[in-house]
């Protein structure tokens, strides 16, 4: 009997103006067993996303296949003439884009997208259908099933959304499902409760699954099989164990050498007195912000409420959170993008202009942004020379031949060749373009870098370089970092303190070694458990775990009273959490835990995992209730 | 990549592997041409020459009367000596020699007036995306009144009140179309104002003009240099109408529309092939401006399509 499905050797090429093809994808071979989920996993421009696409003979405009076959059930799929082509396509197989939000259409209600290629199709009628996406609901644990079709795409949540998009895959009831990247733009605690649904429907359903990500520890949940890719080939291939814990392929070992570190107390940096100063360089006081007017010095939409953070001179201060929490906006508070409605910032002891209009040359020159996406902050119409030469000149008077020095300098400091001063960013990767944008925020001579998220939009490899370089640029220039990140890992590998943000308010700052360490607050528990670890069998050992049955699956709520963490906490006192604001406690000198419960009974908690605490039972129907209300 | 290689490079220090880094951006596109654009470019650069050299090659002056009857067929002998390869207009002239001379009337005036509303609607527009608030408001009403009246009865009003000459014209069709390019370069502006390296500009506390000559304009000038074409376009049926109902360029000048205009009663009354004598600089009129749309359709198409949803 055939495979369910196999690609044998296959190969995707395009060709350049002058008429010389370039393969893109040379010849690669693997089999998906019937109920088997295979992994590809491979760095961006390996050919991941190329070949997932080419399992529906798809393949995008300029490409094409010059040979190999993909079968299914034993058929090639793309020597079948276009029409039945078309009738394989989100019906025998199906594919999961990495954004849902960009998935779904707005102006449709979800139950009509979800249930629309399975009725034009014709596999089901649209009652059938709808009874089918309702059952699917259920099995992917979406809140309130029966009434979710009713709804539009904005009113669930970023997490749902993409379990949704897992629903509308899964209709039709396909052979094979491919999921690119499906929790690559995740939160941690979202992701970990997107991977339990897909993994949980993937095997209810009995359909077999090609995974593809970059992300080794995900992988390791959810696949049975791995094929890792470079530029096109297959480096190696073998079952998950075989790959995790046994690698042979010296690609294989590099992918896992750039996996982050599990967060845990030790991994900090020591800090350097040497640069120490009495002044911290920037103190942000009692800070509101948020979007909107301002009256009384409240804006209309609260981001942050009553910030109190200390960057000191040559430190790194890792900002946490999940996306909305605010980090950005803190940045941006700090960088003056965003005027505060109320409290200050200070630089070295001197009082900043909320607005950067009304700051001076200098001040602006030692504050420097550094933007997320290299695409958008460097112009396409610059070249390097030019994006690096400005601020030396429009800081530092530098011109002519100075400049140019300066500018090869900088590409060296970033570990750039110096032939790409003449490059435009597009001629740069991924990688390389963030190194320029970092560079850019160095050519200011700044004390303070805000980076927003810098490394979340690379690949683990390239991150990691990175994050090395960005440890060797603080030794080299004393400078201080605000490191914005909503993954752990990252934060505690580089950072020497800890502000952990939820819901606009600091419920936890401190020393790295002392934030990752007991006691918790109970959010940064939650964080750091919902992390992947790189072994096989985590995910079903951490959902077994109290916190997550408790803090997964409820919405962020922004409160005026009371701590907003309240609905997703284990261990809330109901009465006390939700009306009173929590009081700020100090377990160790500098370490601040914003909690009702007292050191003590924290650890408590800690120490008695499996036991179901007070307040548990209460939360969850008080969550229940809250999305049937919502609707 | 063989194993050993790649081995090798695992071994090294971070110096060496990052920068196998594998690209993700494109390779540069570079612009070229499909056939259909060559073409384009071809009937373009014929007309641009005509413009500079049509009056000194065309066989007889524009307005020099040749021959007793009007509306010769192509290919007619002229009484002096010489032939009318596209026959002769109502007054006995020469077309081939008119459409030559009109090449210089219709392309030149319509060139400078799109320039002339190039400059306004540019500044205009980009200085509404940068200054926002009150400013954009009073800009864009007062661009909204004039988008609102109907371009050819704008054009009839401001030429029958201020009288025709080519001053006029060209001043009436650059205000008449400066609004429509306010529009672009506004919406362009907008924009790229809201990205991240205009915001790092403005952190960085440059002035106003350094963003708008450094960081905007070079962002937006090849989508607006593609609409220039079309604008051009635009502007010379603007004339050519405003000249076919007798309002643009004033005989005896050539003038592709009024050449139109006044061969019109030819399909009428002419005899053989003399009727084709208003479809000569008809076809004039229609080879310039289709050559001009099928570059800006190629360029666009090679910016990915988007361009060409935001012109009009």
């Amino acid at each position: 009997m055939a495979e369910l499905f196999e690609i044998d050797n296959l190969q995707i090429a395009f060709r350049k103006e002058d008429g010389t093809p370039v393969q893109i994808v040379k010849g690669v071979s693997f089999k998906v067993k019937a109920g088997q989920v295979v992994a590809l996993i491979g760095e961006s421009g390996s050919g991941k996303s190329t070949i997932s696409l080419a399992t529906m003979a798809y393949c995008r405009p300029g490409l094409h296949f010059p040979g190999g076959e993909v079968r299914l059930h034993g058929k090639d799929v793309l020597a079948m003439d276009p029409q039945d082509q078309r009738s394989i396509r989100g019906n025998k197989v199906a594919y999961l884009a990495q954004s849902a939000a960009a998935t779904f259409n707005p102006a449709i209600t979800i139950g009509e997208q979800v249930t629309e290629a399975a009725v034009l199709h014709g596999t089901l009628t649209q009652e059938e259908a709808n009874k089918r996406a309702v059952d699917l609901y259920r099995a992917l644990e979406l809140p309130d099933p029966d009434r979710l079709g009713k709804r539009y795409p904005h009113q669930v949540s970023g997490g749902q959304l993409q379990r949704l998009m897992a629903a509308m895959a899964l209709v039709s009831g396909p052979d094979l499902l491919v999921l690119d990247e499906p929790t690559t733009a995740l939160d941690v605690t979202t992701q970990i409760e997107v991977l339990k649904a897909f993994k949980k429907v993937i095997k209810d359903e009995g359909s077999a699954a090609i995974y593809v990500t970059h992300d080794l520890a995900v992988v390791a949940q959810v696949a049975d099989h791995i094929v890792v890719l470079y530029s096109g080939e297959i480096q190696e291939q073998g079952p998950t164990d075989q790959i995790i814990n046994n690698p042979k392929h010296p690609y294989t070992k590099r992918l896992m050498a750039a996996v982050k570190p599990t967060p845990k107390a030790g991994m900090g940096e020591e800090l350097d007195e040497e640069h120490q100063r009495e002044i911290p360089n920037v103190e942000v006081k009692n800070m509101t912000a948020g979007y909107g007017g301002i009256v009384n010095g409240k804006p209309a939409i609260t981001v942050l409420r009553d910030i109190n953070v200390k960057i000191r001179n040559s430190h790194v201060v890792g900002v946490i959170g999940e996306s909305g929490c605010g980090k950005s906006t803190l940045a941006r508070v700090i960088a003056g993008l965003l005027p505060a409605a109320k409290g200050e910032v200070f630089l070295d002891g001197k009082k900043l202009e909320a607005d950067l209009k009304n700051r001076s040359k200098q001040e602006l020159q030692k504050l420097q942004f550094v933007y997320q996406m290299a695409d958008t902050a460097l112009n396409p119409r610059q070249v390097i020379s030019d994006i690096l030469g400005r601020p030396l000149e429009f800081y530092q008077g530098f011109t002519g031949t100075e400049r140019r020095e300066k500018v090869a300098e900088l590409l060296r400091l970033v570990e750039l060749p110096v032939e790409f001063e003449n490059r435009y960013p597009s001629e740069l990767s991924g990688g390389q373009k963030q190194r320029i944008n970092m560079a850019r925020a160095l050519a200011a001579n700044p004390e303070v870098m805000l980076c927003d998220e810098v490394t979340s939009a690379l690949d683990s490899i390239v991150s990691s370089n990175v994050i090395k370089l960005l440890k060797k640029l603080r030794d080299a220039t004393g400078v201080s970092f605000v490191f914005i990140s909503h993954d752990l890992s990252t934060v505690g590998s580089f950072a020497d303190e800890i502000v952990v943000l939820y819901a606009g308010r600091v419920v936890e700052q401190g020393p790295v070694d002392e934030v990752l360490a007991p006691p918790y607050h109970p959010y940064t528990r939650l964080l750091i458990s919902s992390v992947p670890e790189l072994r096989v069998g985590w995910l079903e050992e951490t959902m077994q775990k109290r916190e997550m049955a408790v803090g997964i699956a409820r919405g962020v709520e922004i409160t005026d009273t009371g701590c907003p963490f309240y609905n997703r906490c284990p261990i809330a006192i109901e009465g006390t959490c939700n009306v009173e604001i929590a009081p700020t406690r100090e377990p160790h000198p500098d370490h601040f835990i914003s909690c009702h419960r007292t050191m003590e009974e924290i650890s408590e908690a800690e120490n008695a995992p499996q036991q179901v605490l007070h307040g548990f039972e209460k939360a969850a129907p008080k969550g229940d209730k809250a999305a049937a209300a919502a609707l | 990549m063989t194993d050993t290689s790649q081995a090798a490079e695992i071994e090294n220090d971070q110096e060496t592997t990052i920068y196998d880094e594998l690209p993700d951006a494109p390779p540069k596109k570079q612009l070229k041409l499909t056939w259909t654009g060559k073409l384009g470019v071809g009937v373009v650069a014929f007309w641009v020459i005509m413009v500079f050299i049509g009056p000194y090659i065309a066989p007889y002056d524009q307005a020099e009367i040749l021959d007793m009857d009007s509306y010769l067929p192509p290919g007619a002998p002229i009484d002096g000596g010489g032939t009318h390869w596209l026959g002769s207009d109502k007054n006995e002239r020469d077309i081939l020699s008119r459409i030559m001379w009109g090449a210089r009337m219709t392309v030149g005036i319509s060139f400078v007036a799109t320039l002339l509303a190039y400059l306004m609607g540019v500044t205009a527009g980009i200085a509404a995306a940068v200054k926002k608030g009150w400013t954009d408001m009073i800009l864009s009403r007062i661009n909204d009144a004039i988008l609102s009246l109907p371009t050819i009865m704008l054009g009839l009003l401001i030429v029958v009140a201020l009288g025709s000459s080519i001053p006029i014209l060209i001043g009436t069709a650059a205000v008449i179309y400066a609004s429509s390019v306010y529009r672009i370069a506004r919406a362009y502006g907008q924009e790229i104002m809201v990205m991240d390296y205009v915001e790092s500009a403005q952190a960085r506390g440059e002035t106003i003009w350094w963003i708008i000559f450094r960081e905007v304009l070079p962002n937006a000038a090849m989508p607006l240099a593609t609409d220039f074409g079309l604008r051009l376009v635009f502007v010379v049926l603007f004339i050519s109408s405003l000249s076919f109902l007798g309002l643009g360029i004033q005989p005896p000048d050539a003038d592709w529309g009024s050449m139109v205009r006044s061969n019109l009663e030819a399909m009428q009354f002419a005899e053989g092939w003399g009727v084709l004598a208003p479809i000569w600089p008809a076809l004039a009129i229609a080879s310039f401006t289709i050559a001009i749309n099928l570059i800006v359709d190629d360029i666009s198409a090679k910016s990915g399509g988007d361009l060409a949803k935001k012109m009009i």
